[in-house]
Parts: C-alpha cells; structure tokens; sequence
C-alpha cells in the first residue's frame, strides 16, 4: 500500500494554503499506510543561501547551541529554527558541505533530512495526523510538496525509514511499492562511493538517482534509465527545486490520479485525496501511463510527458 | 427516489439499506450523492434496482453485483465491478485497472477510457469501452466479450482462454497464445447486440475479433526442456 500525495502550485495565490492542502490530502491516505508519515515542502529561498533540515531523537540536547557550534566553523551568517524533532540551520549555500562535516563531529547522532535552497523535509513515525500536527504542516506556505504515509513492507519502521528521501540539493523522492533488487543495486551504488544509511528499499531507489545525476545524468534521464536498473512495484514522485514528476513501473500496479487546474496540478494515490481540492469537480483527472515520465516545473511550461531538464 | 447523501450515512449504512431491497422492492430508484471517491459503494447487491452514484468512486464500486444496475457519474477507481455476477454497471468517465475482474455475467459499460488489466481473468462478464484500454487486459480471460471502440494496450488477452475480444482501433501488441481471428456472421451478431445493449453508435463491421490461438491448452512436449 502506502499513500503518496502531492501538490504543484501554478496560482501564487494558492500558496499560503499549500501546507494546509496538503495536510488533508495526506490524511485522507492514513488508511493506506499508518506507519510513518512525512511531507517535502518547496518554501521558498533568499539567494545565495541555503537550507539543512536535520532531525534528532533528542532534540532539547542536540539542538542546544547547535546553531553557535556550527556558526563557530562556517562562514556567514548562521540561522537556526526549531520545529519538534528537526530543526532547519539557514546559513550561506556554499557552506552546506562543510557544516555537513561539522555536524557529523559535533552532533554524530543528528540526523540530516535534506539540504537545498528551497526544500525541507520533515518525517516521523506516526499517523499522518499526528506528524502533521507536530510540525504543523498545517501552516507552511510554499510553492509546492510532497507527502508519504507508508506502509512498511521492506525494512523497520522507523524516522529513517520514512519518506520522502533526500537525494541531491532541493531533490526528494516518495515511493508507492517495493523494489526487489534493492540489496544487489545497495552493495553496487556503496562500493561506488554513494552514502546509503539503511535497509530501506527506497532509500536505495532515491540513491540510485543521486548516483544517476552524479554522474552527469538529468532528474529527467535518471528517472527514464530506472526504468531499466530498478526491479519490483513502483510508482515514484519526485520533487525539485522548481517543480515536480512522476513515473511508474511498466506494470503499474501500484494506483496514482493526477488532476490539473489553471491553478494547481496534484497527485493523489488515489482519488479520495483530491475530492477538497479547489475546482476539482472540472478538473482534468486522469491516470498516468506506466513507464512514462511526467514532469511540471514553475520555469517551463507545464507539459506533461516532458523529458525533465 | 430514494436520495442517500454517502458522507451523512456513511458507507456500511448505504449498502445495508441497498442489500435489504427484495426482490419485489417497490424503492427501485436510487442516487448516491457525495461520494468522493469512497471505496465500496453499492457492493454486493442482490436485486433489480437501479443505483445512480453521483461523483467519481473508489476501489470495487459495484463488485459482486448481482441484478442491479449501477450508474457511475464520474470516474471509477480499481477493481470496479469485480466478480460481477449479472445485472449491469455503466461508467459515465474513465474506469481505473481491473475493471471487471473475474465478472462471471452481466454488461459493463465504460463512457470514456479504462486502464490496465481490464477485464482480467473474466468468466462471463460482456465489457463495452468506447475509449481505449490499458496493458494486459483479458490477461486469462475464459468467457464473454471485451469490446474496445478505441484501441487496446500492450500483450492483450495473454493467456486468454474462451473470451472474445472486439477492437475498433488498434492493438499494440497481443499477448502470448491471442491471436487476430475472423469474424463470421454470428460474431457480428454478437457484437451488434453489444453494442445496442451499451447503447454505443459504432459498425460492427469496423472491429477486428481477437481470441485464444489454444496453442497454451495442451502440453508440447518440445517444451520440456523449459519446466
């Protein structure tokens, strides 16, 4: 099972809404996975700077004066949010990869979410209600967001083992299935460098594109090519910093419905999700082809079907 | 007629009101209003009403319906009419995969489009689309009739037994053991009353029948090597 849902927004005056939006639609596919739940959401960025979204089981001691030791070694401005278990540090964008290390030396036990300009992602175990409510989704505004409530069926439910998944800078991925040649694809993309943390299948599946992109590759071109490389059920989407795809296994077994508007295209795993969205009833809605990539961007045209750049 | 709002009288109250009807029910007339894509409305019916459900519905409207006919205002999600007996289930928009599963008897209608797996493994069910359908329909299909006035997917009838299959448009490709057959005088009479039944304006004349080559019936013993 699992629930996948998604918002891209084309009205900017939608946009103070879009966490609330998305909060119910992720709560309408509680019944398709109860076990974790987590939300990508694009807020916006201030140029040149860039954000890391890390999480902590014990976050009244790891977040104390975690914004003045990583101040301390990077340059710039530092600024740090708290929001219940993670925390957001804003600091200049080419300092991203340094404060990483740090981190990891200060903090060994924080755990990082996502890095971008824009993207910030918040997962937890728990009921879709309860993790909205914790992070209070509910009142983010952004441009668009992606959200997951899953249903573990291949590794331990667990905070890592939620989704969405970071991949590159502003990238994240959320997956309906299971992939069946995630220990072979695991052993072959670590042994090439790539860092993978878990068992997860689908973090293996958000590596795979990462590696893909490393290597030269568009979000476009490492979608089409895991056609090819990944075996097993799904039905990925994927956000970037300007927009959003989706792309299903050649069976599509796994459900998904799309609906677009002048003012929005969403993704639902199933219908249900989209019944309060505004205009809905003279949406276009349709499902989308297997083994086609579909992709919408706020800098293109929003074409479906159209190789992302 | 008898109105029911889905979301005041919740999903198990609609069915058990609509499994009460009896045979000689004099409430013949119903509409479902705000379904919003809910699972399971009007399942399991047993009696010859006529249920109108407004809005597009979610996984297994109409499955197992016996008598009855469903009108489907909107989209349908999933596994609509599965195991359908007999009676009738008319889709005014697009059906998702496996519309009709295993449907032993009884017609289903389809306005717009249906997705993958139509009509799997059907035994009986007659399935009238006047769009397109997806991949591996009729994947094992034993009997009835799957009409397509659009064109068909990837590896139609795979493994198909007994069931007819009629398409307007094209295939992209046949399944294992489908192959294109003749239509003679009783196929056309088939599908002219299909036709009329799903009350769809197209020429019989125009489809081409497709069917099991029954190569996959018996064991060929130079296939041995491969078990």
């Amino acid at each position: 099972m699992c629930g996948i849902v998604g918002l891209f927004l084309k009205d900017k005056s939608l946009e103070p809404q879009l966490g609330a939006m998305l909060t119910d639609m992720l709560i309408t596919m509680t019944d398709r996975g109860p076990d974790s739940a987590g939300i990508a959401i694009y807020g916006g960025s201030s140029e040149g700077y860039a954000k890391l979204t890390v999480q902590s089981d014990t976050p009244a001691e790891d977040f104390d004066k975690l914004e003045n030791d990583i101040r301390k070694r990077v340059k710039g401005k530092v600024a740090m949010r708290v929001n219940d278990t993670h925390a957001v540090l804003e600091m200049q964008a080419d300092q991203i990869a340094t404060a990483r290390a740090v981190l990891t030396e200060v903090r060994p036990d924080v755990r990082v979410m996502s890095h971008g300009e824009s993207l910030e992602i918040y997962k937890e175990v728990g009921l879709p209600r309860d993790v909205a409510q914790r992070f209070a989704v509910s009142s983010m505004t952004g441009s668009h967001g992606i959200g997951h409530t899953r249903m573990a069926t291949e590794s331990a439910v667990t905070t890592m083992g939620a989704h969405p998944f970071n991949t590159g800078p502003d990238q994240c991925l959320v997956h309906n299935g299971s992939l069946s040649n995630h220990n072979s694809l695991r052993r072959k993309l670590r042994r090439d460098g790539i860092h993978i943390e878990t068992e997860n299948d689908t973090e293996v599946g958000a590596a795979y594109l990462t590696w893909q992109m490393q290597n030269g590759a568009t979000l476009g071109e490492a979608l089409e090519s895991s056609l090819d490389d990944l075996d097993g059920f799904f039905t990925f989407v994927v956000g970037t910093k300007d927009g959003f795809g989706v792309v299903r296994d050649p069976i599509a077994c796994k459900p998904a419905v799309m609906a677009e508007t002048d003012q929005y295209v969403a993704f639902g795993s199933e219908y249900r999700a989209l019944v309060n969205l505004p205009g809905i009833e003279d949406a276009r809605v349709w499902e989308p082809e297997p083994a086609t990539v579909y992709f919408w961007s706020h800098n293109a045209a929003p074409t479906a079907q159209e190789k992302a750049a | 007629m008898q109105t029911i709002d889905l979301t005041e009288v919740g999903l198990r109250e609609t069915n058990k009101m609509l499994h009460a009807q009896a045979a000689d029910t004099n409430q013949t007339v119903w509409e479902i209003t705000n379904a919003r894509g809910a699972h399971a409305i009007a399942c399991g019916l047993d009696a010859p009403i006529e249920v109108t459900v407004k809005g597009s519905t979610g996984y297994y409207c109409g499955g197992m319906n016996q008598q009855a006919t469903v009108n489907i205002d909107g989209s349908a999600g999933p596994g609509t009419g599965e195991n359908i007996m007999s009676g009738k289930i008319v889709i005014e928009g697009d059906a998702s995969q496996y519309l009709g599963a295993t449907g032993h008897g009884g017609l289903i209608v389809v306005k717009g489009n249906a997705s993958s797996r139509c009509g799997i493994s059907m035994k009986g069910v007659n399935i009238v689309v006047q769009g397109n359908i997806g991949h591996m329909s009729a994947f094992m299909g034993q009997s009835g009739n799957l009409v397509v006035c659009g064109d068909a997917g990837d590896a139609l009838g795979d493994s198909c037994y007994e069931a007819r299959f009629f398409v307007r448009g094209t295939v992209k490709s046949l399944g294992a053991d489908c192959e294109k057959k003749e239509m003679r005088p009783e196929h056309i009479e088939i599908l002219t009353n299909l036709l009329k039944e799903a009350e769809i304006d197209a020429d019989p004349a125009d489809f081409t029948r497709y069917g099991s080559a029954r190569n996959l019936y018996n064991f060929d013993v130079d296939n041995a090597a491969a078990y």
